[in-house]
């Protein structure tokens, strides 16, 4: 089943949004407990922040666990430096995932390529504001694991996964980072048909899927697009006809948040518009969590694409 | 519920096996109030019936029902009962004789299976809004979703702004009288009834044909906008079934071999 859900402060304005993103994913609790991601965009900066995990964490702790993963740390580390980036720091919430804010200018592929071929290595996400946090439990539980409240930032979105299509771990849930290219991020409920078509093309011109999972492509798909010149908007309306299944997708840039229904509006979809910011979910549970006073809320209809800028 | 506490241990903690009747409303004579919004889902139902069955009152008001899912369903006698907010999915589903407002919106599948009673939405519908609806009306202020009346067996579904895709689909009986625009695959495989709209039409589904508006037609159209307290109902065109997919009276091959 699945819940995404997504915020956007307006006219460049910041909120807590760690936490207004915990209160919409736990009250979509029931639509999917196995695993919650968020995609948050801070204040953008020079430098660049790389959320990357070493192994599950929920598998294989076995003896020298923790041996292994300090050594990989290091050789990730080791690995930033002989690839020209300054490590300003790395942090980890937890022994397996980390959180490092380097300076680098070069491209991103080689960098991400280069840190992943550390064994049990996965890149989540790179950007200037975007981090991509996900693990196993609800909203609360992997808030409370990574310290998201008092996260300031302009938008995020956020996916709680009921599994079907791909196993239960980190690198099945969502939100999916665009590899190879900065501060992009999808959340995705639905299934896609054409999956294994667009992953072939896609790998063809050189991309990586880091999981078994449909909703992967549809981050690299669009941001490809936007790449290749197209406005998100654009790329999204491409993806209506391209895209095979059903879906309700969000998408994050550092300016924008997008979402798009298929053409049998299939997926459900809850909108709320108000003159200082955004919200929508898979459940208007999840707006009234964040939004104290009455609303008015609708139901975008089928091969509508919507797109609002921060 | 008596005889509803048969689950003991739910691993992911969604259900509510040992809830109890919180008997927290104002009651005033045949009237009764309740805020919902420390309620769950299960607690709201419980005391809607506690009031409606055990009670003998006739008036209900629920305030802050906070878009919960599965409020106000399987009610089976008449009453009157206002929703002051709004409703999550599957709201008021499986009633028969309720006259219900909600004052707020409504998500998916509201009135499914509604035998009989009115519910009159003031705010916008979800997706499949009385879907395999039986009998009674539907009004609904705002705009509809996708798929309205899909299978509707019965009664009347009145939607004052537009809607979505696929509306009356497999529809059976009844009808749907539409004020604003209609998305694509209006009426698709319909067998029978009439749908009434009196903006654009995207396009028409498989088997869907417009019809002459003749004067029950008209009739009808305006009982119902005066019992809604709506004016007088715009133009409206009509459509219905093409039967051309009506194959009732023919025999499969192998079928009429047993025939014969």
């Amino acid at each position: 089943m699945c819940g995404i859900a997504g915020i956007i402060h307006k006219q460049g304005a910041t909120a807590d949004i760690g936490a207004q993103m915990t209160a919409m994913l736990q009250s979509m609790k029931h639509r999917g407990p196995d695993s919650t991601g968020y995609a948050l965009f801070g204040p953008s900066a020079d430098q660049i922040v790389i959320r990357f995990t070493l192994g599950d964490g929920h598998d294989g702790r076995g003896f020298g666990m923790h041996q292994r993963v300090e050594r990989d740390r290091a050789e990730v580390e080791s690995r930033l430096a002989k690839i020209g980036a300054t490590v300003d720091r790395i942090e980890g919430d937890t022994d397996y995932a980390y959180r490092a804010v380097v300076d680098y200018d070069g491209d991103l592929k080689p960098l991400a390529d280069y840190l992943e071929d550390v064994k049990g290595c996965e890149v989540l996400s790179i950007g200037h504001s975007l981090e991509i946090i996900k693990d196993l439990g609800d909203a609360e539980t992997v808030a409370d694991q990574y310290h998201l409240a008092g996260f300031d930032g302009t938008h995020a979105i956020g996916h709680v996964r009921m599994a079907t299509e791909s196993d239960v771990d980190i690198s099945g849930a969502h939100p999916y980072w665009a590899y190879p290219f900065n501060d992009v991020a999808v959340v995705h409920n639905g299934q896609l048909t054409n999956y294994f078509l667009w992953k072939r093309r896609l790998e063809r011109s050189g991309h990586r899927f880091q999981s078994e999972c449909d909703s992967e492509i549809i981050a690299v798909y669009l941001a490809q697009k936007m790449a290749d010149g197209l406005p998100l908007a654009d790329a999204m309306h491409e993806s209506l006809d391209e895209l095979d299944g059903v879906f309700t997708y969000m998408c994050v840039t550092a300016d924008a948040l997008g979402v798009a229904k298929d053409e049998m509006a299939a997926k459900p979809l809850v909108l709320y518009e108000a003159d200082d910011l955004v919200a929508m979910a898979s459940e208007e549970v999840a707006i009234r969590a964040v939004i104290d006073h009455e609303i008015d809320t609708s139901d975008p209809y089928e091969r509508q694409v919507l797109v609002f800028d921060r | 519920m008596p005889g509803e506490s048969g689950i003991t241990y739910d691993a992911r903690g969604l259900a509510e096996p040992d809830a109890d009747v919180p008997k927290i409303s104002d009651i005033d004579d045949t009237c009764a109030t309740f805020d919902a919004a420390d309620l769950t889902t299960r607690q709201i139902n419980l005391e809607l019936r506690w009031l409606l069955y055990e009670n003998g009152i006739t008036d209900v008001t629920v305030r802050n029902p906070g878009a919960k899912h599965s409020i106000g369903v399987g009610i089976l006698q008449r009453c009157r009962i206002r929703f002051e907010g709004s409703l999550g999915y599957f709201g008021c589903g499986l009633i028969d004789g309720p006259e219900i407002v909600i004052d707020g919106r409504v998500g998916w599948s509201v009135c499914e299976n509604m035998m009989s009673g009115v519910v009159e939405i003031r705010k916008n519908a979800g997706s499949l809004t009385g879907a395999a609806l039986r009998g009674g009306d539907i009004v609904v202020h705002g705009a509809v979703g996708a798929r309205t009346g899909i299978d509707q067996k019965g009664g009347t579904i009145l939607v004052l702004g537009d809607a979505g895709m696929n509306n009356a689909f497999m529809m059976q009986r009844g009808r749907q009288i539409y004020c604003g625009d209609v998305g694509p695959g209006l009426g698709d495989s319909m067998y029978d009834g009439a749908i009434y709209v009196a903006g654009k039409v995207t396009s028409l589904g498989v088997d869907c044909v417009e019809g002459e508006v003749v004067d029950v037609d008209h009739e009808l159209l305006e009982r119902k906008f005066s019992i809604y307290d709506l004016g007088s109902p715009p133009t409206f065109r009509k459509f219905v079934c093409g039967r051309a997919l009506w194959n009732y009276d023919n025999l499969e091959p192998n079928e009429r071999k047993l025939v014969l």
